[in-house]
């Protein structure tokens, strides 16, 4: 089963290979990741999903929470959470599709951020569910490259 | 007052009571050991190689219970300790190893003698260091230390860059760590002690299953109190041995691969299992899958990852194991209950003492060759169980658990875990240096002491007194002993023709040689080696033919043993 895990660590040099390498030292696989500073400059804030039975799962928290620069560890699984992905992605713009690139754009509540002459840049946030009908959505037209942050995710209420 | 890092550095460990240092000089430590000259508190031992001074330093926190302490150079000198940091991160023995390192600046650009050493030793350290500033560096020394002896210990490494050690700074040693992201816990849940012992209290075949972590939270008397309240039959892992003592009457053995065959068949029926400080390691429970299958589960440690990792547990609980047995103690002592207990369990307890009698160790020690078996007990009987015994690994290191009965903690070292050929002989350095009345011995392989066997330098240079017993049987006999039970007798590169002359050899070193070749002179060639003065090599030449007996094939049941 795919959880969605956020690990709050020290901001400090060396921590995200800690934590990394936790995962591959011990067969544990990594999804998606992300990392990125926290309203306090001393605090990191990682999301990682991963999969795995609820053996491996205990161990993977367990793991993470015995790591020194592990401040916190959430498993969102079972909770009420808001999450969201990034992505970019460039798509063949030519006259024949422009109309149908723009009205996916529209419908998705996505945005052209670069055009180029034969080429849209689309920025779109979403849910995972969302990101992947988009993608779906667009590639008869003719995806060129996508990037993909990676899922965040936030627990609701207060 | 502003000191130099390497000096801040000499001074914090004199600040911590660092008595002894086991290390190797080079070009990016030079300024330590320019302050270690001047300073008079800390010791410092020259090894001769940098794996010898970690083993030392962890031979010397296993026989005292303190933090063993290592120094060696960047590079070569930092990767030659990684062997000796997984030994003691598998064992979880407390050590702190710091590496000097090529100034901040030439870091990344392949210097001399570089190498990432806190990215090599990341997976088999507690935790590591890289020391950016001056400022940090004592601050960063204390919690090293406070790391790797809290909790369940283990090795710290910290990596000191040659600038970060010539740069002046204040020296402040901070008094109390606050580490925000880590707090082992100490004390057992009450309620689920109380689970615990009402589960315990329901068995009708009980076993203790203890391993390393009760010698490391000091708990054997603890351990042998509820032991003795509930007479509850104990066995323990190849860590665990003298945990508890072998001699009492309540004591199975060691299980798992080469354990007795009482503690296999016990813990293979035991109904409830109390595991202490021990982790459920593959060569103790043979295929997981039919691990003790009537048994439901309480599980103490102090690591909570050990829980529940690899056997699903009934009642987990996480604490220090002094903490726990005293609370389940407190439960039991004097109580009706635990006479009741006594009572209804006496029948398993014949049980178990009726296979010890069917099914003892043995070995058969004719008027041919030495068997290896007969030198274990004869050192045994010499040393009347007064020794602190390390070993290398493989068929040594099990006759060594099987025929030395240890009735204390702390006189058992070896490599349990990562199994690391080459400990035992600096290891019963750095034991004896922390010991210096005991009588110290390694019980060696002629394959094993060969890959330490130049700190037989060391042991003369400082006069340690140590005793290596070679079992001398030609070969890599633990892994021929596999060659001859499962790949048809094809001895595949695990014959030494060519070992050296160890009498030779422990002379050429300035050390004593003595040698056994016959049965009947062995217990005068022990006695004589012991009794010399400082190191001593005793070669005894053993029959090749021996196996360690009894055996779990690898991924059997405990209960499949193959017997003598």
């Amino acid at each position: 089963m795919r959880h969605t895990i956020a690990v709050l660590v020290e901001n400090e040099f060396g921590v995200l290979s800690r934590v990394a390498g936790l995962f591959s030292g011990r067969g544990f696989n990594i999804e998606s990741l992300c990392v990125a500073e926290t309203t306090d400059p001393k605090v990191s804030r990682m999301t990682i999903v991963t999969s795995g039975n609820d053996q491996i799962i205990e161990q993977i928290l367990k793991q993470l929470n015995k790591l020194v620069p592990v401040l916190k560890v959430i498993d969102f699984t079972g909770t009420e959470t808001v999450d969201r992905e990034l992505v970019l992605v460039k798509v063949n713009a030519d006259n024949g599709n422009k109309a149908e690139v723009l009205r996916l754009v529209d419908i998705f509540r996505a945005k052209i951020v670069d055009v180029a002459p034969r080429c849209y840049t689309i920025e779109m946030t979403g849910g995972e569910g969302k990101v992947s009908a988009f993608l779906q959505m667009l590639r008869p037209i003719g995806i060129k490259e996508v990037v993909r942050t990676g899922k965040i995710a936030i627990s609701r209420g207060a | 007052m502003q000191m130099t890092g390497a000096e801040i550095f000499v001074r914090a460990l004199a600040d911590l009571g660092v008595d002894i240092v086991f290390g190797y000089p080079g070009g990016a430590v030079l300024n330590i050991y320019d302050a270690l000259f001047k300073n008079t508190k800390v010791r410092h031992l020259l090894c001769r190689h940098e794996q010898g001074a970690v083993h030392m330093a962890d031979g010397y926190a296993r026989a005292s219970g303190k933090t063993g302490v290592c120094l060696v150079t960047s590079g070569p000198g930092a990767t030659n300790t990684v062997t000796g940091l997984a030994t003691a991160y598998m064992d979880s023995i407390p050590v702190v190893v710091f590496t000097g390192q090529v100034p901040t600046l030439l870091i990344g650009n392949d210097a001399f003698q570089e190498a990432d050493i806190v990215g090599i030793s990341r997976p088999c350290t507690k935790h590591n260091y890289l020391v950016k500033e001056t400022k940090d560096l004592a601050r960063i020394v204390r919690e090293a230390f406070y790391i790797a002896s809290t909790g369940r210990p283990g090795p710290v490494l910290v990596d000191m860059p040659k600038d970060v050690l010539t740069t002046p700074a204040e020296y402040d040693l901070p008094k109390e760590v606050s580490l925000r992201g880590y707090h082992p816990n100490y004390e057992g849940h009450p309620r689920q002690v109380e689970s615990a012992v009402r589960m315990l209290l329901t068995a009708e075949r009980p076993v203790v299953y203890a391993g390393g972590g009760v010698i490391l939270s000091n708990a054997s008397p603890e351990l042998a109190e509820l032991a003795r309240q509930l007479s509850l039959p104990v066995t323990t892992t190849l860590m665990g041995m003298g945990a508890f003592p072998g001699s009492d009457p309540l004591c199975l053995g060691m299980l798992g691969m080469h354990g007795t065959y009482t503690a296999n068949m016990a813990i293979s029926h035991a109904d409830v299992i109390l595991a202490v400080g021990a982790r459920f390691d593959d060569r103790v429970t043979g295929k997981i899958d039919e691990f003790a299958p009537h048994a439901r589960i309480i599980h103490v440690d102090i690591d909570p990852t050990s829980i529940q990792k690899n056997v699903p547990v009934d009642i987990p609980i996480v604490g220090d194991l002094k903490d726990v047995l005293r609370k389940m103690i407190r439960l039991v002592k004097g109580k009706k209950e635990a006479a009741a207990f006594r009572e209804k369990t006496s029948a398993w307890r014949g049980q178990t003492a009726a296979w010890a009698k069917t099914h003892p160790l043995t070995y058969k020690q004719g008027k041919g060759k030495i068997k290896p078996q007969y030198v274990v007990e004869q050192i045994y009987r010499i040393t009347k169980g007064n020794a602190i015994i390390t070993t290398e690994v493989g068929q040594n290191q099990m006759w060594a658990a099987q025929f030395y009965t240890y009735d204390r903690p702390r006189t058992f070292l070896s490599s349990g875990g990562l199994g690391t050929m080459g400990y035992g002989l600096p290891a019963a350095i750095g034991a004896q240096v922390a010991m210096p009345e005991r009588l110290v011995i390694d019980i060696a392989g002629d394959g094993s002491i060969q890959m330490n066997i130049q700190e037989m330098a060391t042991a003369v240079q400082y006069r340690i007194p140590v005793k290596v017993v070679i079992l001398n049987n030609g070969a890599l006999g633990m892994v021929r002993q596999w060659q001859e039970l499962f790949f048809q007798g094809k001895y595949s590169q695990t014959c030494l023709p060519q070992i050296p002359d160890f009498v030779r050899l422990a002379e050429a070193y300035g050390a004593k040689g003595f040698r056994a070749t016959r049965h009947a002179e062995v217990p005068d060639v022990l006695r004589k080696g012991f009794a010399a003065e400082g190191p001593v090599l005793i070669d005894v030449v053993v029959d090749p033919g021996e196996m360690v007996y009894p055996m779990v094939p690898a991924g059997a049941p405990l209960t499949k043993m193959l017997l003598v």
